[in-house]
């Protein structure tokens, strides 16, 4: 090997393609992006402003109101999911993974259904589900005895936002089921044959054989969930609409961003003051990957079969 | 015995509660398709009834079609997802094999710089994407939504590929070598063929998210020769919200063809799934 091998060519072809693709859409807009938050439009033409546009997003009150606004409900948001989405969807994954069970391919079929249904379709659905006046929901609870409990959720701004995350949490379950599914199909046999052994069977095996050996599948669906929640957008808009109703209650980042950017009714299109919400949005996500990278995935032990 | 009637009352309870779950998943999809068939007085009547010979009705979907230009949304739609689809797996699968088959100085650095992409939203460079696409004269043209979705599939495939590709027998490249097959054949003919499954998978992450897709087409092609299925079904649901006929005719041919697609691939989903690509 004394001689230096020539430059291999194939390898340049085999990656150039996707390399380029991905450069030139992907990798260039965002830094673009972040670029563009550091502008704004002056008397003549685009001024660079430095950091001006963060002190008026965080500062002045008509822009920060909106923006913590949008970041808590999103935060909101993001809590349901974790709190009912990862569990139930854990749950499911447990039952449809206990041996000799019938109709398990049938099953996970009909679960993950609404996952690949667009947010246009289920949006809608619900809408007209939840609709007083088609009136299936209050039907329903009448049916068995709690019409009392029925109120027009999507319409009131304390319960639209949860009424939201819920819809968008039955949408999603399937994607941590069958994560979960999977990781729990991989447990070795001979693990689970020597906790039966021990005795260790039903509950006690799932929360101290199967639980800590699918933790770190845990930890990616929430990273997933996290990355996924805060860039939502289309569940918001096809039933609140841009405005995000009633009375910015359902405003997540998404939403914000394409209102200011785009402009909505009595608002002008901003792209300044929009790539700055996309940058802080960059932040905040790159801040919880991090978080997760460096604080959670390294204390997750892993184990090898 | 005991242990017997035990289990069975379990394996009851487990099936009691999927089916409860199914019921719950599958609900609001069967009261809009069966409502979608009948009359107008039928539905507002007794929505859970299922279409009878006197309400049954198929006024919504005249109504759909006459008005709304389906059948050239559902075009834009199916060419915007299969050629996208296209791309991410040949450039992916190209990506993955020279990251996976060779060392090369920069290899990990490349890997990591091409998953930066799962982790971040390509959503978020929207605002010079657009500005780019005006540039290029690319607005309202679906090439602008293929080369989007094409940058936004590739970091996930180009990781679930290279773990499969790993998995491919040194043995069976090296024998391709010595008959002198070029990298280019061995990568065609030999690799190829063999992570058919792990690239089912990836068709199935990659072709969901695309078809469902607003946020694009709502900003880089809303013209109404460019309008996708999902767009334009979002528009004619605005326009026709208290004609509920049409409301869920549209909303059910919504439905059908992600269902067909899904019912076809769901068991290539399940094996990619479950060999260990995406843990």
């Amino acid at each position: 090997m004394a001689q230096r091998k020539a430059f291999r060519w194939h390898i340049a072809v085999f990656l150039a393609p996707a390399v380029l693709v991905y450069t030139a859409i992907m990798i260039v807009p965002l830094f673009g992006t972040l670029n563009l938050s550091l502008f704004n439009t002056g008397e003549e033409g685009r001024v660079f402003v430095g950091l001006r546009n963060f002190a008026t997003l965080f500062g002045d009150p008509r822009w920060s109101a909106s923006f913590w606004n949008a970041l808590g409900n999103n935060a909101w948001f993001f809590l349901v999911h974790m709190l009912v989405q990862n569990p139930v969807g854990v749950a499911l994954a447990a039952l449809l993974s206990s041996p000799r069970l019938r109709g398990a391919a049938f099953y996970r079929t009909a679960i993950f259904i609404p996952t690949i249904l667009s947010f246009v379709i289920v949006g809608f659905v619900w809408k007209l589900i939840l609709s007083p006046i088609w009136g299936i929901a209050p039907g329903m609870l009448d049916a068995v005895g709690l019409k009392g409990l029925f109120a027009p959720w999507l319409g009131r701004e304390g319960t639209a936002l949860t009424t939201l995350a819920l819809i968008s949490v039955w949408q999603f379950v399937g994607i941590p089921m069958m994560l979960i599914y999977a990781a729990l199909l991989s447990i070795p046999d001979e693990v689970i044959e020597a906790a039966e052994m021990d005795g260790v069977t039903g509950w006690s095996q799932f929360w101290k054989i199967k639980l800590p050996l699918i933790l770190p599948s845990i930890g990616i669906i929430s990273i997933l969930t996290f990355v996924g929640n805060f860039n939502a957008f289309d569940l918001i808009y096809v039933t609140q609409g841009a405005l995000a109703g009633p009375n910015f209650s359902t405003d997540i980042l998404g939403t914000f961003l394409y209102r200011t950017f785009f402009g909505f009714q009595l608002q002008i299109g901003d792209p300044h003051m929009g790539a700055t919400i996309a940058t802080a949005m960059f932040g905040i996500i790159l801040l919880g990957v991090s978080f997760y990278l460096f604080a959670i995935q390294r204390r997750l032990r892993r184990y090898q079969f | 015995m005991s242990q017997a009637r035990h289990s069975t009352a379990r394996s009851l309870a487990a099936h009691a509660v999927l089916i409860l779950y199914t019921v719950i998943a599958l609900f609001p999809v069967f009261v809009v398709v069966i409502n979608s068939f009948k009359n107008r007085r039928a539905i507002f009547a007794d929505p859970l009834a299922v279409p009878t010979a006197e309400s049954f009705d198929l006024v919504g979907y005249r109504t759909v079609l006459a008005q709304g230009d389906f059948v050239l949304y559902f075009q834009n739609s199916l060419i915007v997802t299969v050629a996208s689809l296209f791309f991410v797996l040949l450039f992916g699968a190209m990506a993955a094999f020279a990251l996976s088959e060779y060392r090369f100085r920069g290899n990990m650095l490349m890997g990591l710089y091409l998953a930066l992409g799962i982790m971040i939203p390509i959503r978020l460079g929207t605002v010079a994407i657009l500005q780019m696409m005006v540039a290029s004269g690319l607005v309202n043209t679906l090439t602008a939504l293929v080369l989007v979705y094409t940058a936004q599939g590739l970091p996930l495939a180009v990781f679930i590929l290279s773990e499969f590709m790993r998995g491919v027998s040194d043995d069976l490249k090296n024998a391709g070598r010595i008959d002198g097959l070029s990298e280019y054949t061995i990568f065609f003919r030999l690799v190829l063929p063999l992570v058919r499954p792990a690239m089912a998978t990836v068709a199935v992450f990659t072709m969901i998210p695309i078809w469902n897709d607003l946020w694009f087409p709502l900003i880089l092609a809303p013209s109404e020769a460019t309008k996708t299925i999902t767009l334009g079904s979002q528009v004619f649901i605005g326009q026709f919200v208290t004609n509920w006929n049409a409301v869920l005719a549209a909303l059910s041919l919504a439905i059908l063809p992600v269902l067909v697609l899904y019912l076809i691939f769901s068991r290539q989903l399940i094996r990619g799934i479950t060999a260990g690509a995406v843990k």
